[in-house]
């Protein structure tokens, strides 16, 4: 194992799935010349040439459409956007034409597209920049979305999302682009299968249901609430939104019999809101209270820095929420 | 010399009256409640299809919006599995599953069969990307109503293949009505051909009516893709003579306007030529009319006997199981 950050390994997971098939391709606005927005893609341009790393106008519903009917015929186009909120201006092609495919021709045609790219409110963008867009697309079946929150993660399902048969999301983080953590050497071919959650952390009091950018919140609020509550939680990353890990969702629970929800989404119709109606629909009688969740507030995202982080989960609305269900 | 020519325009007029005899018996069949959803006919329009197949090859992909009856059938898909496709049929060219305005035929290289006006032009140019990445010689043909030009996936798909000189022809059916709105209260350009210049795309002005005309000149512009990958664009003037669906019944026009275009009918017109050419004769064309309204009312008995698509089978399409190898 060694340490590199979240973007070396989302960049070596694209140069090593780049290398091994040539029907591979990387589109997206700047990922060439500039070497990307977040330089995920540096150096990739020089390694690959233009004809597999291809600069875009700014026209995701256009270069999102070409992907889909490149892989109609068999290429398997990763499609960036620059950030998933400006996926919404392609959300036609990503909602409508690559899920439906493969229903809609009988079974003749499937999609093998990955869209990645960052997710989820960063820093004071505002809120046109800020949209987490899980919620929304989870909703649609025929995509599999998947939300690493360490670089191991971020390179294992990264690269098995390129080489899955089906459209899959990989919804990064900006604002652990930089962050560090330990990943197998590069002669490893690290394929995390995408449907897999992993415990973060064990714990035995509560568990803490997070994914994405709430995964390093909730690892650091379960060291403070061991020392100022002491309440040993759980951490379980949920990794991939669809397909669902409901197993590994039910044995941290079965063990704990408290839930907390961390997301980065909206509460109304959130992913929390679909992994509590499980939970409660398998396990009813094994709960010993109430699932809560903590999500954004149900508002667009202000500017001001001190409304947007009101906006936000935080460990004090986490600390909060697990002292409720412990009763504490 | 002209064997292999003539030979070819009495298939195609063979293939236009089957497209024409195949809509009306869909058409009856709408109307007795055996066909659901929303179905869009083709006829008057035959002309423009049948000239772009006869111009292009059987592996050159071929793309298009909901209207799309008609373009599965000329590119080879049976009657039988289109007629079984709109009964919802495990037999259809989409087993049921896609219905009118989403028939698919891999093995014609039909690739839909795309129903949200526009956003099927973008695909197209991913088609015509692949044929350049795999340095193939293969023409993507993407046809598109006059309805689409004004959505904005259609000015994208446009600037990219012109970025990136990809091997696509765009051919607009201009049958002058987006729904029930004409050309004139839609968009702003007198002429919509002028779109393709914007994007430094070589356009032509082709007359549909005329089969003849369709297929040479987009013969032309694909020779010159293949020679050289470009994008093009053509304009076929075109006319429907049925509403826009079935549930149309297209008051926003004149029966003058009707009238005009049915004396102007394709297969009446390339009747004609290949008559006064003495390359047909009355009953030659009686024998293909009565094979093809024989094929349609076969494909009807065929689709009501087919199976419906097993309900064990639901969930069998949303995803496909398995990775790159």
């Amino acid at each position: 194992m060694r340490e590199i950050t979240y973007r070396q390994a989302l960049n070596e997971a694209l140069a090593e799935e780049l290398a091994r098939d040539p029907d591979v391709f990387l589109m997206g606005e700047e990922v060439a010349e500039y070497n990307g927005a977040y330089k995920v893609s540096q150096g990739l341009l020089e390694r690959f040439g233009p004809r597999r790393i291809i600069d875009t106008p700014i026209s995701e519903n256009g270069f999102a459409g070409l992907g889909i009917g490149a892989a109609m015929v068999g290429l398997r186009p990763i499609i960036e956007f620059m950030t998933f909120s400006f996926s919404l201006v392609a959300f036609d092609q990503v909602v409508n034409n690559a899920p439906n495919m493969l229903t809609m021709s009988g079974g003749q045609f499937n999609i093998p597209i990955t869209f990645r790219g960052p997710n989820g409110p960063a820093h004071q963008l505002g809120a046109t920049h800020s949209h987490a867009t899980e919620c929304l697309f989870a909703n649609i079946p025929g995509l599999k979305i998947c939300t690493p929150a360490t670089p191991r993660d971020a390179k294992g399902l990264l690269k098995t999302a390129i080489r899955d048969n089906n459209p899959v999301l990989v919804l990064e983080v900006e604002l652990l682009y930089s962050s560090k953590g330990l990943v197998e050497e590069e002669d490893v071919d690290l394929l995390i299968p995408l449907g897999e959650a992993e415990v973060k952390r064990e714990g035995g009091d509560v568990t803490i249901i997070c994914y994405a950018q709430t995964v390093p919140l909730a690892l650091a609020t379960a060291e403070r609430l061991e020392e100022e509550e002491e309440i040993s939680a759980e951490v379980l990353d949920l990794r991939s939104i669809k397909p669902l890990d409901l197993e590994a969702i039910l044995k941290s629970v079965s063990k704990t019999h408290r839930v907390v929800i961390v997301e980065q989404d909206r509460p109304f119709c959130g992913v929390g809101a679909e992994v509590s109606y499980r939970i409660q629909k398998e396990m009813f009688d094994g709960l010993d209270a109430p699932i809560l969740r903590v999500a954004q507030e149900d508002v667009p995202m202000p500017y001001n820095e001190r409304l947007e982080k009101a906006v936000l989960p935080s460990a004090e609305k986490l600390i909060a929420a697990v002292k409720k269900v412990c009763y504490t | 010399m002209q064997q292999p020519e003539q030979r070819d325009e009495v298939e195609m007029l063979s293939l236009m009256l089957l497209i024409r005899r195949f809509e009306e018996r869909a058409s009856q069949q709408y109307q007795a409640q055996k066909i659901g959803g929303f179905c869009h006919l083709y006829i008057g329009q035959e002309a423009v299809v049948c000239g772009a197949v006869a111009a292009a090859r059987p592996d050159d992909y071929l793309i298009t919006a909901y209207r799309d009856h008609a373009h599965a059938l000329a590119r080879g898909t049976s009657a039988d599995a289109c007629m079984a496709e709109l009964f919802g049929k495990a037999t259809g060219c989409s087993h049921g599953l896609g219905g009118s305005m989403h028939y698919f035929d891999r093995e014609h290289h039909m690739y839909g069969g795309h129903a949200i006006v526009g956003a099927h032009v973008p695909l197209g140019v991913g088609l015509a990307f692949a044929s350049k990445y795999r340095d193939e010689d293969r023409v993507t043909l993407c046809f598109f109503g006059d309805g689409a030009i004004n959505q904005g996936g259609f000015h994208e798909a446009l600037n990219l293949a012109a970025l990136y000189k990809l091997p696509i022809i765009f051919v607009c059916e201009n049958n002058l009505f987006a729904m029930g709105t004409s050309v004139e209260r839609s968009t702003a350009l007198k002429e919509i051909v002028e779109r393709a210049e914007g994007y430094e795309i070589p356009g032509a002005v082709i007359d549909g009516m005329n089969f003849r005309e369709v297929r040479d000149a987009l013969a032309k512009i694909i020779d010159g893709i293949r020679k050289d990958p470009h994008p093009a664009f053509a304009e076929i003037r075109t006319y429907r003579y049925r509403g826009h669906s079935m549930s149309d019944p297209a008051s926003y026009r004149t029966k003058e306007q009707l009238e005009k275009y049915r004396l102007d009918d394709p297969i009446t017109r390339l009747r004609a030529q290949l008559t006064r050419e003495e390359k047909l004769s009355n009953e030659q064309f009686d024998k293909m009319d009565k094979q093809a309204k024989e094929t349609a009312l076969a494909s009807v008995k065929f689709a009501e006997e087919s199976p419906e698509p097993p309900l064990e089978k639901l969930y069998d399409y949303t995803y496909v199981n398995g990775a790159s190898a």
